[in-house]
């Protein structure tokens, strides 16, 4: 099932959406993250932030460390819900 | 053909170029950040009619007629539904308050009406249906997704020849008289100016510097930002909770469904003034305040994962009703949202861009209640109907 690369393993995002976005004019990393929604799964876009930088780096000419990372959000790993309200209290 | 500069790339800003585009106008935005950097991208993706005045019923109403064509006018996958709104009662004056403003709704064919529990439960499998007596139901009401529909409006706009520009500062006016003749604005440490007919403010919560620009003063429209947040969890299998389930009584909580990845989003009115413009920062007192409220609205939730907590602003007035109108001669405004702005745009920027452009417009929006003058006059409508 050749060729499909994909950069967000949370939301199945390939490389040419990627591509083909930043082709559109989208060059920002924050309006890239929800369109496309990386970064925005359960992972909190460890595997795919890294490497949409990349990409956005390699088609803006810019230097990876000229591109803001996108903000992370609390919290940094799933948490389960009655971890937090506490035990029953139905 | 009029040259008109619109401030604020959130929806409220990024619908009107469009709408103005079309009725032959040339158009530049401005957005400081990046576009949908303030409310827009924040906000819970909710679409209402169930208010309880006339005028926002009206408006929401043929909204959502403006909603349910958008996607085939605009050309792109907003992932609008039709999920609908349950609120639900807790009491038995709260189902007569429901009673009565589903008549209103009626009255304006909005077709809500007022459900058992039964029923309540057949469409939110999850709910706990035990302390709730009634539900006002609408399945109408619905969702779409805030940065894809941004983006269509923008999309659509500049193959129409806007000139969008985001990271770009609007620093002051130049004027003669009251008349607005022309925008300074600043971008990458340069600043230039363009001559403007026509200027629309749509900065929502930084409206009133703007309008401080214009020689007005900044509390002409009182908006203050309070720092609304949201709580989304894991995808979950869809159709446990699609319409947004709101008992009112429980602090405005309530649960809707991502119509695109299954996350449970869940939001509620336990809100802080913001300190600062700047001020986004999530609080741990509304994650667990929230949460509180979701597993009493839905029990299963408790065992779902929270991924992710974010901050938006309500840019609210002292009625939280927007503030839409003429402010001077070529000056206009729609801010003020106060929660509400998403599910307006498609009507309101259709509506300023008719007045901007011809004075006039067939969106049945009533000028006079939500005119800009009215907090100097010391009116206040009654409060819009606050949550979603």
């Amino acid at each position: 099932m050749g060729g499909k690369k994909i950069v967000c393993r949370c939301n199945d995002v390939t490389v040419e959406e990627v591509e083909a976005l930043i082709d559109s004019g989208v060059t920002d990393i924050e309006e890239l993250k929800r369109l496309l929604r990386i970064g925005m799964g359960p992972c909190q876009g460890r595997t795919c932030v890294p490497i949409v930088l990349g990409i956005l780096a390699r088609k803006t000419g810019r230097s990876q460390e000229e591109i803001p990372l996108p903000k992370a959000r609390v919290p940094i790993r799933p948490v389960r819900v009655e971890v937090i309200v506490g035990g029953a209290d139905e | 053909m009029s040259k008109i500069a619109v401030i604020g790339g959130g929806v409220i800003g990024g619908a009107p170029p469009h709408e103005l585009a079309k009725l032959g106008e040339e158009v530049i935005l401005f957005e400081k950040n990046y576009f949908g950097s303030g409310s827009t991208f924040r906000c819970a993706t909710g679409i209402r009619a169930q208010f309880t005045d006339e005028a926002n019923i009206r408006l929401m109403k043929y909204s959502v007629e403006r909603w349910e064509k958008l996607e085939e006018e605009l050309g792109f996958d907003i992932n609008f539904k039709q999920t609908g709104y349950l609120f639900l009662a807790t009491s038995e004056e709260e189902v007569e308050a429901f009673k009565a403003n589903i008549r209103l709704q009626n009255r304006f064919g909005v077709p809500t009406r007022l459900i058992g529990m039964d029923e309540a439960r057949e469409i939110v499998p999850i709910l706990n249906t035990e302390p709730f007596l009634a539900g006002a139901w609408n399945p109408k009401d619905g969702k779409a997704n805030p940065f894809k529909t941004l983006f269509a409006y923008l999309f659509r706009a500049k193959e129409l020849g806007v000139d969008a520009r985001e990271h770009t500062e609007v620093i002051g006016f130049e004027q003669e008289g009251d008349a607005i003749t022309a925008v300074r604005f600043r971008s990458n440490g340069k600043v230039e100016s363009v001559r403007v007919d026509a200027v629309l403010n749509a900065a929502n919560a930084w409206a009133p510097l703007i309008n401080e620009m214009a020689g007005l003063s900044r509390d002409i429209i009182p908006i203050t930002a309070y720092k609304h947040q949201l709580v989304k969890t894991e995808p979950l299998e869809p159709g446990q909770a699609e319409p947004l389930v709101c008992p009112p009584s429980w602090n405005d909580a309530y649960i809707i469904q991502d119509g695109e990845d299954g996350g449970i989003i869940c939001g509620a009115g336990i809100e802080h003034k913001a300190k600062g413009l700047d001020d986004y920062e999530p609080t741990y007192d509304f994650l667990r305040g929230v949460l509180e409220y979701a597993v009493r609205i839905a029990p299963p939730l408790r065992y779902a994962h929270v991924v992710r907590q974010w901050a938006g602003f309500y840019a609210k007035t002292p009625d939280s009703n927007p503030a839409i109108g003429r402010l001077l001669d070529n000056f206009y405004i729609a801010a003020g949202f106060s929660g509400h702005g998403f599910m307006m745009a498609p009507a309101v920027g259709e509506a300023m861009a008719g007045l901007i452009s011809k004075g006039r417009s067939k969106v049945p929006l009533d000028w006079e209640w939500y005119d800009p003058y009215r907090f100097e006059r010391g009116e206040l409508r009654s409060s819009a109907f606050q949550i979603g």
